[in-house]
Formats: C-alpha cells, sequence, structure tokens
C-alpha cells in the first residue's frame, strides 16, 4: 500500500493538536476557578476556599506544564506538514498565532509565577489580582486561537494576490462569521470541563469522607454552575449550528447524515453512511425533527450532502457520528446537574453514593464532548483547509513523503504516550494526597517558569504516604 | 517607500532571539550533556538543580522564534522546516524528554536512572538537530518558487554531522563554564578539568568547518576572499576570547571562563551573520525576498515590542534571584 503523506499529515495533526487540547480546555475552565476560590477566600476569610485553592492550584500547575510541553510541537507542525498553507496564510496567521505566543510568555512571566508560588509571600489581594489576570491570560490566549480557526472555516478580510493571502482589514479577518459563535461555545466547554472535574474529584473525596467540608463546598458549587452551564450550552450549540448551516451547509448537512437536500428532514439517531453509494446504509431516525431544529419549521428544507460533488464532500462517518457523541456527552451533562438539582431538593445531594459515582464517572465526559466537537468542525470542513479558497491536498508539504509523515507519526505517539503516561501517573498522585500538607521542601528552587514545581508530591510510595484512608 | 524598513527590524528581532537561544538554552543542554559523566549522583542533583529554576525561560526563545518567523519571515519557516523534517522532530522529541526529565526525576526514586537517561539523551539530541541546522543553512536548501524541492535526508551530510557534533561539544563547553561559576568543591574540579578539553574540541571543529564551508558555500568565500577585511574581525574575536577561556581556567577564575565562552558563541554568530547576509534561505533568497507583508510585520511588531522588554527584565530577576552557588543537598529532592 502506498503511503499517503496526506493522510498521515492529518492524522498527525489530529493526534497532536488533540492530545494538547486536553490540557488548555481544562486549564482555561481551571483557572477560573482558582480565580473564584482565591475571591471567596479574600472576601470570607474561610480557611475551607484557601485549602481548596491551594489544592486545585497543583493540580492547575501539572496541567498547564504538560500543556506547555506538548505545545512546543504546535508551533513547528504547521511548518513541517503544512508548509504551502503556512506560506499562503503567515500574512495572517503568523501574527495571529504570534500574538497568542506573546500573551502567554507574558501571562507566565508576570503572573503565573505570583499565583503558583506568591501564597503568603505576596499581600493577599495581589495574589488574587495575579490569580485573576491568569484566567484572563487563558481567555486572551483561548481568543487568538479560535480567532485563527474561526477565519480558516469563515475566512474574510483577506485578499488572495499570487497565492499569498494579504490582509485588507484585521477586525474583519478577527472577527469572522463563525468566531463568535465558536469563541462562546468553547468558552463554555471549557468552563464545563473545570466544573465536571472539580466536581467529579470533590465527588471521590466526599465518598471516602477526606475533608468533607471543603468538598461539600466545592461539589455544591459546581454543581449550580454546571446547572446553569450545560443546558446554556446547548442553546449555545444550537446557534453555532445555525451558523454553521449559513456558511458550510455541507459541515451541517454531514452533521446530520443528509445526503439528499430535502423538506422534513429526518433527526437521525442512527444510521451508517455510506460515502461511495452517496446514501446511508441504515437509517433510524426521527421525521422532520433535524428541519425543526435547524430551520424553526417542521417542513424547512435541509441542505443536503450531495450538492457538492463527491471530491468535496468530508469523510460523512466521522463527522455524523463524531456529532453525536458530543450531543450524546452534553445530554449526560444535562441529566447529570438535572439529577443533583434534584437531590439538592430533597436534601440528599452530598450523602446520594450511587449520584456521586456517577459524577465521578461523568469527569471524563467533557474532554470526550470537546474532543468530539473538534472532530466535527475540523474534519466537516474538509477537503478544504481555508474553507472554500484552499484545499488540504494543496496545502501540505510538497516534499513530505508517506515515509517521512509514518516515522514522525509513530514518533510523536511514543514521546506522547510517555509524556501522558508519566503525567497522568502523576496527577492521580496528586489527586491522592490531597489537601493534605504536602512533604517538606526547599522553595528556593521553584519559579513560575516551571509551574509543575509547585508541586513537590513524589512520584512513587502512594501507599506509605500518612494519613492515607 | 517606507518610512522604517520593518524587514530590517524583524531581522533585528529574529537574530538577537536566536543568540538569546543559543546561549541560554546552550548551558543548560551543556549541562544534560555532562550529566552522565559527573562524578556521582549527588553531583547530578547539584548539575539539574543549578539550571533547574531557568531552563525552562531559556526556552521561551525559541517557541517566541518559530512564531516570529512564520509572521516576519514565512519563507524562512516554510522552507527549513520540511527541509529539516526529520531534525525538528528529533529536536523536539528531545526537548520535550529532557522537559519532562527535569520536573520528574526530583519527584522520582524507583525510576531514577531512566529520567538521567532522558535527561542525557533529550539534551543531547536536541543539541546535535539544532548543530546541524546551522550546517545545513551554510549548505543551503534546494528551493523552486519559494518551495523546498530536496529529499528528506538532503541536510544529513558528513557537514552537518559535523556541525552538529561541534554544537554539542560547544554547548557543553558552556555548561562546563556554567557549572565552574556556579559550584564549588569537588564538581568545580571536575568541571575546570573538562573545560580545556572541551575547548580543544570545539576549536578543532571550529576549524575544520571554517576550512570547510568554502568549498560548500560559493557565495561565502568569495565574500571572505573578497574586499571586505572587517569580516575577519570576528573570528579575531572569537579566538581572542578563546585565548581568554584558556588563560582564566588556568588562572580558577570562577566566573570568566563562562563569560569568555559566551564571547566565543557571539563572535563566531556574528561571523556566520556577515559571511552570509543578506541571504536568508541560501542560494538564492535574501530577507526581503522572504518577507512577509509589511502590514502584518506592522501588526504584530507592535506587541513583540511591548512584550520583550518584560521578557528581558523577567528573565534577568530570576538569574538575580538565583545567583550563587549551587551546593550538594540545597535545592528540592
Amino acid at each position: 500500500m502506498e503511503l499517503d503523506p496526506l493522510l498521515l499529515s492529518r492524522l498527525q495533526f489530529a493526534f497532536v493538536v488533540s492530545f494538547h487540547a486536553i490540557f488548555p480546555v481544562f486549564t482555561i475552565g481551571l483557572a477560573s476557578y482558582l480565580a473564584v476560590l482565591n475571591g471567596l477566600f479574600y472576601r470570607t476569610g474561610n480557611p475551607a476556599w484557601e485549602r481548596l485553592a491551594i489544592f486545585w492550584a497543583r493540580v492547575f500547575a501539572v496541567v498547564f506544564g504538560m500543556g506547555v510541553v506538548s505545545g512546543i510541537v504546535m508551533a513547528f507542525q504547521f511548518g513541517t506538514n503544512w508548509s504551502n498553507f503556512s506560506l499562503a496564510a503567515s500574512n495572517i496567521l503568523g501574527p495571529l498565532l504570534s500574538y497568542e505566543v506573546v500573551t502567554a510568555f507574558f501571562l507566565e512571566a508576570a503572573f503565573l509565577g505570583v499565583l503558583l508560588f506568591g501564597r503568603g509571600k505576596v499581600p493577599q489581594g495581589v495574589h488574587l489580582f495575579a490569580s485573576i489576570m491568569v484566567a484572563l491570560g487563558t481567555f486572551i490566549s483561548a481568543f487568538w486561537i479560535l480567532v485563527s480557526n474561526s477565519w480558516m472555516q469563515t475566512p474574510a478580510g483577506t485578499e488572495l494576490i499570487d497565492g499569498r493571502f494579504h490582509v485588507t482589514d484585521w477586525s474583519e479577518a478577527i472577527f469572522t462569521a463563525s468566531f463568535p459563535y465558536r469563541f462562546v461555545h468553547f468558552v463554555m466547554a471549557s468552563f464545563l470541563t473545570g466544573g465536571f472535574v472539580v466536581a467529579g474529584v470533590s465527588a471521590w473525596y466526599l465518598l471516602i469522607g477526606r475533608d468533607v467540608e471543603a468538598n461539600r463546598k466545592a461539589f455544591s458549587m459546581c454543581l449550580w454552575l454546571l446547572l446553569v452551564l450545560a443546558p446554556t450550552q446547548a442553546i449555545v450549540g444550537d446557534g453555532h449550528g445555525l451558523n454553521t448551516l449559513e456558511h458550510q451547509p455541507t459541515k451541517v448537512a454531514a452533521m446530520e447524515g443528509n445526503w439528499e437536500t430535502q423538506s422534513r428532514t429526518p433527526l437521525l439517531l442512527f444510521a451508517w453512511p455510506d460515502q461511495k453509494a452517496q446514501e446511508n446504509a441504515l437509517e433510524v431516525g426521527l421525521p422532520g425533527v433535524a428541519s425543526l431544529i435547524l430551520t424553526h419549521d417542521i417542513d424547512g428544507e435541509v441542505p443536503g450532502i450531495s450538492e457538492v460533488p463527491p471530491e468535496e464532500q468530508p469523510p460523512v462517518w466521522l463527522v455524523f457520528w463524531s456529532f453525536r457523541i458530543m450531543v450524546a456527552m452534553g445530554l449526560a451533562m444535562i441529566v447529570a446537574v438535572l439529577i443533583g438539582a434534584g437531590l439538592r431538593a430533597k436534601g440528599r445531594l452530598y450523602d446520594h453514593r450511587g449520584f456521586l459515582q456517577f459524577m465521578r464517572v461523568m469527569t471524563i465526559t467533557p474532554f470526550l464532548a470537546v474532543l468530539a466537537g473538534w472532530f466535527v468542525t475540523e474534519i466537516g470542513r474538509a477537503p478544504w483547509l481555508v474553507y472554500g479558497i484552499m484545499t488540504q491536498a494543496e496545502a501540505v508539504t510538497p516534499s513530505l513523503t508517506g515515509g517521512m509523515a509514518l516515522f514522525t507519526l509513530i514518533g510523536y505517539i511514543l514521546v506522547y504516550a510517555v509524556v501522558f503516561y508519566a503525567g497522568t501517573l502523576y496527577l492521580t498522585r496528586v489527586v491522592r494526597q490531597g489537601m493534605l500538607p504536602e512533604p517538606p521542601h526547599d522553595d528556593e528552587v521553584e519559579r513560575p517558569k516551571r509551574p509543575l514545581s509547585a508541586s513537590h508530591v513524589p512520584f512513587e510510595d502512594a501507599a506509605n504516604q500518612p494519613g492515607r484512608s | 517607500m517606507e518610512m522604517l524598513d520593518l524587514t530590517l527590524i524583524w531581522a533585528g528581532i529574529i537574530g538577537f532571539g536566536v543568540i538569546m537561544y543559543v546561549l541560554m538554552d546552550g548551558f543548560d543542554l551543556g549541562v544534560g550533556i555532562l550529566f552522565p559523566f559527573a562524578p556521582d549522583e549527588d553531583s547530578r542533583d547539584v548539575l539539574m538543580n543549578s539550571v533547574a529554576p531557568i531552563w525552562d525561560g531559556n526556552e521561551t526563545w525559541l517557541v517566541l522564534g518559530g512564531a516570529g518567523l512564520l509572521a516576519a519571515f514565512p519563507v524562512v519557516y516554510s522552507v527549513f522546516l520540511p527541509a529539516l523534517y526529520i531534525g525538528v522532530f528529533l529536536m523536539l522529541a528531545g526537548l520535550i524528554f529532557r522537559g519532562i526529565a527535569f520536573e520528574f526525576r526530583f519527584k522520582s526514586h524507583r525510576n531514577r536512572r531512566w529520567w538521567n537517561r532522558a535527561f542525557f539523551g533529550g539534551s543531547t539530541v536536541a543539541a546535535f538537530a539544532q548543530g546541524a541546522v546551522v550546517g545545513a543553512y551554510i549548505q543551503g536548501f534546494p528551493v523552486e518558487d519559494f518551495v523546498y524541492v530536496g529529499g528528506a535526508l538532503d541536510w544529513l551530510t558528513p557537514f552537518t554531522v559535523l556541525t552538529g557534533l561541534g554544537l554539542v561539544a560547544g554547548y557543553a563547553l558552556l555548561g562546563a563554564t556554567w557549572l565552574i561559576m556556579k559550584t564549588e568543591g569537588h564538581i568545580q574540579a571536575w568541571a575546570y578539568r573538562l573545560a580545556p578539553r572541551l575547548l580543544v574540541a570545539v576549536l578543532a571543529v571550529f576549524a575544520i568547518i571554517s576550512l570547510w564551508t568554502p568549498f560548500v558555500d560559493d557565495a561565502v568565500r568569495e565574500r571572505w576572499f573578497g574586499h571586505l577585511h572587517l569580516l575577519w574581525v570576528f573570528p579575531a574575536l572569537a579566538m581572542l576570547c578563546a585565548f581568554w577561556l584558556w588563560r582564566s581556567v588556568q588562572a580558577r577564575r570562577e566566573g570568566q571562563p563562562f563569560i569568555a565562552t559566551l564571547g566565543v558563541f557571539v563572535f563566531t554568530y556574528l561571523g556566520l551573520v556577515v559571511s552570509k547576509w543578506p541571504v536568508i534561505v541560501p542560494p538564492n533568497y535574501t530577507l526581503w525576498d522572504v518577507a512577509s507583508a509589511p502590514e502584518s510585520q506592522l501588526f504584530l511588531l507592535l506587541g513583540v515590542l511591548f512584550v520583550i522588554p518584560i521578557v528581558l527584565a523577567y528573565t534577568a530577576w530570576s538569574y538575580w534571584v538565583f545567583r550563587g552557588k549551587v551546593r550538594v543537598g540545597e535545592g528540592y529532592h
């Protein structure tokens, strides 16, 4: 079989970016949560808030560190595998991505150190300010990344001259049609991720009866937040979908598995899209519901995939199923927060062991939803890289061979497997250690550029740690 | 006509970033290269602690350089990275391994041996790959219409292997002189013994590369033996620094060898820049051929001019905080 450098590059990019995305999506939510905890401690002086803030800052440090390590690779991926794209889009994407880097460095240089190491060394108000600035910084980082991505989805403010994009209007290029929806949808996803992780970990602590007072506060607060966020995200997602229908109808058609333009389009619960036959092999659907959702009219007309020739269609089954996974996760989240609200009304929020176990398991759902969501929007854009203007095939590095791409794909998988294994193992130790005081250490060598050094939990011998229940 | 030549300003910024990166990550990569040769496990703790607080900040310049190149000199980005595809991967993998080894070695006891290997291996591979990049830059790249048209391993020639090994030796020298400054007792004595040997190795490679380069690159040959006599100032100053380094090691001065090594690097770098200027994607393209649109250069310049002073101030502050000697048993465990 011939190795296809285009396919392998797509796999590699998908792998590297998915792996990387897990960390920032969590840190964005967690940074805001830390700011809230520090704010509550500042206002009330209740030490439970401080204990929570110290513990979650430790987790934040590890996750942030892994995000930085995996992010270095991203700065070079565009050039190694997508050099034609880099060259063509450099006038616009170069500054946008550089601004993300610049923001991140500014944030690290100025405030991260104070947040992680400054407690007790700087006035409490300064510490709170640093915490808020770190949270703000994570939004600004996300802003630039999503601006870049949205420009690739719904390009504007640029013109193509001799094969290169030139910016004609920066504000048009930055605030493109899909940007506001994507940004809100993503930030809410980050909050959901942070919320479900904190809730899940707190649920586990409550199950084993550790630090009950602080963890009840955390659990309760997260569930209030999630009760608002989870249903709102469904509404935002709907808006994002309608925006996509307007600007990228083929993507929506693939999400719905709708091959032919038709009115009364069914909402498919199950289908097996067959790209060759240009139809679904099997389908089970609710008649008219997709039309109702997308056009707010049961007889509304929904465009089909076949509006564009097969070579301009994305791989439908991937988009179709990723979309279903994302929605299923979202629905599971809504169910979870509603059950939580019900239990709270009955006063059983903290002692219903079944629910606490359920919330533990729910920790994984926002990560799956985020990855599935990215798959939908990225694969759904295929074969375009810059929608309607430049295809992935035109964008790939011309000198790249299948063998080279395969070599680095396997290489990155191996490298990240080690990073992920060590990092996850370590994170588990940090969580097991919980809010107990850390082993004594000399903090002279810890500094802001090294977020991971904010945690001193040893790697091994978890069984010997004092106070494990 | 532009009022300011933005391309020139960007060349200055990127050029500054490159030498900052080489000097700063250079010595901490060098410490990693010397790691397995340290007298004992306790000294390895000291070695790591001597760079632990700052290495991460040092790599800031690499990421800033990568993103800045895409924004200001996209052709460099889109030719170098495909041409050096395998080398870039090795460098990144090396940097990642050594980055996590830094963190997890201290937290781990049972697997410390493996983290030691990751630290040494990652540092050495990254240093070699960077040296090979320099060699490949001197060699030049087959490019047609701004697109790299060569093969996967064209960059890997005897010449680039030599520049790769040269940079490994050079970084090790930076690391050794850094340790002379930052340690004492038997570790410092060990570093004092290493420095002259590494200097000899570096000078040997330096000499071979200098003799070889005119045969690799016609443009450099013409410039070297042309009328630009000022050019010879830089290798002369580099040699002077090497001499200073030798003498200060003999005299057991603690701080001077490191400064002298920085001098060797800076003047070698300037010599390379002057030899190649203004060609940036050899053999054909100058800085102005490969620049991005002025409006894009300007847009980013505003942010960068704001942030670079802050990063510099912060860097200076971290170095100030961690000035002085690192001792056995200090630092964290």
